[in-house]
């Protein structure tokens, strides 16, 4: 299966942007099904990671109000151009995904 | 022969051992009280217990003021304080109003960007802790149509 996971760094002036989607029903436990009539229960993810190089450079927690498939952007100093780059979730299912990629 | 299967046998075992471990420790942190908190002032106090909250305007929150879907609500946040460490973001009015924390570590600027769900018209109110204090501002959003359901 594909990632959930996909990213885009641009590095100008030492400073890596970060843009980040994350594959994600983020179902709020509020919403009823078209099909059943039923809540659909809850489910979204609850902690982002994201490490440069292996050290921990953005760490996230989540509700069930982030939207679904969220975007997640931010901006860090000192990274080149080829450094790793690492983003993983886990939700409330305890499901959870790692992306690797090369910044940009 | 035997040497490699006991070899196998551990390595395996913390495999196990690691994957097991690294979610309970991860999800250990994640502030249940604080995210199911479904009033605005019980949320901003079990997040952050006894703290001083000085306003600022040094803290931007770019969203556009009228929404008409509130399932997808693009926010941007700018600070220019000094040493950002985390950026916090509620909605006062959501069901549940404490919407996502973002731990800023060192090399970070202060900014995050992201979509989230409003239910109807209310505050987003965003707190900045910055060099071990405390910040906050807020903006005032229309919201048409609700986007927690």
């Amino acid at each position: 299966m594909a990632s959930s996971i996909r990213i885009k760094t641009k590095t100008r002036d030492n400073i890596t942007t970060v843009r980040a989607i994350l594959r994600h029903p983020m179902e709020t436990g509020f919403r009823v099904s078209e099909e059943s009539g039923e809540l659909v229960p809850a489910h979204f993810i609850k902690l982002v990671t994201v490490k440069h190089n292996d050290k921990i450079v953005l760490s996230c927690d989540w509700s069930r109000a982030v939207s679904k498939n969220p975007y997640l952007s931010f901006m860090f100093e000192g990274a080149k151009s080829g450094d790793k780059l690492e983003l993983s979730w886990i939700d409330t299912q305890d499901k959870s995904d790692t992306f690797e990629t090369l910044i940009e | 022969m035997l040497r490699r299967d006991i070899l196998k046998c551990l390595l395996s075992g913390s495999f196990i051992l690691s994957g097991l471990l690294k979610p309970i420790i991860a999800l250990a942190r994640w502030n249940q009280t604080a995210f199911d908190a479904t009033d605005f002032n019980n949320a901003i106090n079990s997040y952050f217990p006894d703290q001083h909250f000085s306003e600022t305007d040094k803290i931007k929150i770019s969203v556009h003021p009228v929404i008409e879907n509130g399932a997808v609500v693009p926010v941007k946040i700018n600070t220019d304080l000094l040493k950002p460490e985390s950026i916090t973001i509620f909605v006062d009015k959501n069901p549940t109003p404490l919407i996502a924390n973002f731990d800023l570590f060192p090399g970070c600027l202060g900014f995050i960007s992201t979509r989230i769900k409003m239910e109807q018209p209310s505050n987003i109110i965003v707190v900045v802790k910055a060099n071990g204090k405390f910040f906050t501002t807020k903006t005032f959003v229309e919201v048409h149509e609700g986007g927690c359901s």
